[in-house]
């Protein structure tokens, strides 16, 4: 048998040489202390061929077509053996794909491998690191549920902002003047036919660039890139300390890349398949449109940016950070690569992670979003109405039923839009309140139309009384008191009557 | 100067005239680019139609007008005319219509003017609100506060044989408003 098989190989090999031309990649040096910093790259090949793997099996079974494809992710999760499985691993590896790449593009960062030679094998990533967004991205619009309906509704509304052809360039985007069955065809050959197709060739390139470069050192303090005279001293030096990637190095991927397997495997047993969420029809406006975890950072910057230069910053950043991540290893090809003798980028490095870190955790929380229910379902705290006078009271469910709520809180529960309303009677004199609450500002809407005056005084007299025990009424310094007794209006207002 | 066909390997030693293979050369190169240009119509045709296509609005009925109660306002859907059957829900659209007094009405996209979410309509505060990045509105469309840079998209209204009718179609933007 083994006789048998060896003359077969041997048979192939004479005919193809596909030994002779694989064996020198497999077993090519790599310096030995390329340990565990250098498997997140093996990890994303790993997750994106699961992509490849899954992707195609769920085109087996999906529908790609707006009227059909909601129902056939239904049919898959509920009706297709294993369907649910197969969803879940496909939507957990696109997560853990996109965190390897992200991980594996911090190490590179950090330990500066980009440097002389391996500029292009950092411009090819930083185009695979587009890729693997954009495959995450258009594969959240192929849930085609209401986050990817209305997620496409704010592609397009950004896209729309571009001078002069926005217009022109978002029709071309959605396949005619509304998102519907073109808009997912197209996302559709993206995001099976094109994205992938590119993201297989730059990795061939990837990986060629790196036998051509050679796996990067650890680096040393004092070992410092000379693009003059660097190939000769690494080479030197790989063919004295080096290891056979096969099976040396290997043997590490191999390690991390089972337990991250495994790791996602259970993810996707334990939590399941992501989506769909509800159905995309734009006549239900109950929705509260999240993008995946990859994307909350950009949701989170939409609702801060200063309105003045948000369409600029929306559209002029992109591009930025990419020619930017491009060109980096042009303008730093040479010197130090020890993370200790280049405070700048790691300061730089902290500070975008720290960014993006506090970003996504605002996406998740966003508390500047309106909460839409919280004037039903949020009850006033007890503790702040008990002993209130009947105006006071008044006032109290003007606050639940005129929907402050929704953007206010009292004592931790409501809206975080605004402010905290536990303590405003400490903070806002009863003038500052009724203006406030008239003209709105500072991001609040004016009431004053909507309000009656005696709802107004009654709102002031319960804003005025929430204040901590024993903390008298705010009051203006200088301004004449009006008010006889701190929780009593001031006898100028209106007497509460309709 | 031999390109190692298979007749020439070894024994041949006649190349053909350069000023030949030039010419050969160009002539490919030309067709090849001629080829190119023409395959690329359809391809880039149909990739890039939506770009050039006029897409323009049509009166849609959103019902009577006893539909829409004076001081109120009421969301209406509507089906997106000239949608294919494979725009399945998303063929349709919605809109608030708010009803004043003397039979005038004024209908607002339900897309915000921020980045398109849907805004909601809470009566007692008579506000819109959008859930994705909090942009608020009066009930007269006009921008109350959070990121929107404009007031709700408005589309043109009319009244006909008692039914109220807008020109609607296209996703509402900045650029088109609707």
């Amino acid at each position: 048998m083994i006789r048998w098989l060896r003359s077969l190989i041997g048979w192939t090999e004479e005919r193809s040489g596909a030994i002779a031309m694989v064996a020198p990649i497999m077993t090519h040096r790599v310096p030995r202390d390329a340990k565990w910093w250098y498997v997140f790259g093996s990890a994303t090949l790993m997750f994106f061929t699961i992509q490849i793997v899954s992707g195609i099996l769920l085109a087996t079974l999906y529908a790609p077509s707006a009227a059909e494809a909601y129902l056939s992710l239904v049919y898959i999760d509920q009706q297709v053996p294993m369907g649910w499985l197969l969803r879940a691993l496909h939507a957990w590896s696109s997560n853990a794909m996109v965190l390897m790449v992200v991980v594996h593009m911090s190490q590179v960062f950090l330990h500066a491998s980009f440097k002389y030679p391996r500029e292009l094998t950092w411009m090819v990533g930083v185009l695979l690191l587009l890729c693997t967004l954009a495959l995450a991205f258009t594969g959240q619009i192929m849930r085609w549920d209401q986050d990817a309906y209305w997620g496409l509704g704010i592609g397009a509304s950004i896209v729309d902002r571009v001078p002069v052809f926005g217009n022109q360039l978002r029709n071309i985007m959605l396949g005619g003047p509304i998102i519907g069955g073109a808009t997912l065809s197209r996302f559709f050959a993206l995001h099976v036919f094109v994205l992938p197709g590119l993201t297989i060739a730059l990795v061939g390139l990837h990986l060629a660039l790196i036998l051509k470069g050679g796996i990067s050192e650890m680096p040393q303090v004092g070992q410092v890139v000379t693009p003059e005279t660097y190939r000769k001293e690494y080479e030197a030096r790989v063919h004295k300390t080096g290891v056979p990637f096969f099976p040396d190095a290997a043997q590490r991927d191999m390690v991390f890349c089972g337990l991250s397997l495994i790791v996602v495997m259970a993810l996707a047993v334990w939590c399941g398949p992501v989506g769909p969420s509800g159905v995309p029809d734009p006549t239900v406006i109950n929705a509260n449109p999240r993008p995946d975890a990859a994307f909350l950072w950009i949701f989170a910057a939409m609702a801060l940016l200063p309105p003045q230069i948000e369409t600029f910053l929306l559209l002029a950043s992109p591009p930025l950070i990419v020619l930017g991540l491009l060109a980096m290893p042009l303008l730093a090809n040479r010197g130090e690569r020890a993370p200790t003798r280049r405070p700048i980028a790691v300061i730089a490095f902290t500070t975008i992670a720290v960014a993006i870190a506090a970003l996504s955790w605002l996406g998740v929380t966003s508390p500047w979003s309106p909460v839409m229910d919280a004037w039903t379902s949020v009850p006033t705290p007890v503790n702040m109405v008990k002993q209130l006078t009947p105006l006071q009271m008044q006032g109290a469910l003007v606050v639940q039923y005129q929907q402050c709520r929704n953007c206010h809180a009292l004592d931790g529960t409501g809206g975080m839009r605004g402010p905290e309303l536990k303590n405003v009677g400490a903070r806002l004199s009863w003038d500052q309140l009724v203006r406030q609450v008239q003209q709105g500002g500072g991001n609040m809407p004016a009431y004053g139309k909507t309000l009656s005056s005696a709802q107004t005084t009654a709102l002031a007299a319960f804003l005025q009384s929430c204040r901590t025990d024993g903390v008298g009424p705010a009051t203006i310094p200088g301004a004449l008191e009006r008010a006889a007794t701190p929780d009593q209006p001031p006898v100028a207002v209106p007497p509460v009557s309709q | 100067m031999n390109d190692g066909c298979a007749e020439c390997k070894g024994g041949c030693d006649q190349t053909p005239p350069r000023s030949r293979r030039g010419v050969m050369f160009m002539i490919g190169a030309g067709l090849m680019g001629v080829g190119s240009l023409v395959a690329a119509v359809p391809l880039l045709g149909v990739l890039i139609a939506p770009g050039f296509r006029r897409y323009g609005n049509t009166w849609i009925d959103l019902g009577a007008v006893g539909n829409f109660p004076m001081g109120q306002t009421r969301l209406a859907s509507f089906a997106i005319p000239g949608s294919n059957p494979n725009d399945g829900q998303t063929a349709t659209a919605a809109a608030w219509v708010r009803s004043m007094e003397g039979q005038k009405f004024q209908v607002f996209a339900v897309n915000c003017a921020h980045l398109g979410c849907p805004v909601k309509w809470f009566q007692q505060s008579r506000l819109f609100m959008c859930p994705c990045h909090g942009g608020v509105y009066y009930e007269d469309g006009s921008r109350a506060s959070g990121p929107p840079p404009r007031g709700l998209f408005e589309y043109p209204v009319k009244v006909e044989n008692g039914h109220l009718l807008i020109d609607a179609g296209r996703l509402p933007g900045l650029q088109e408003s609707v």
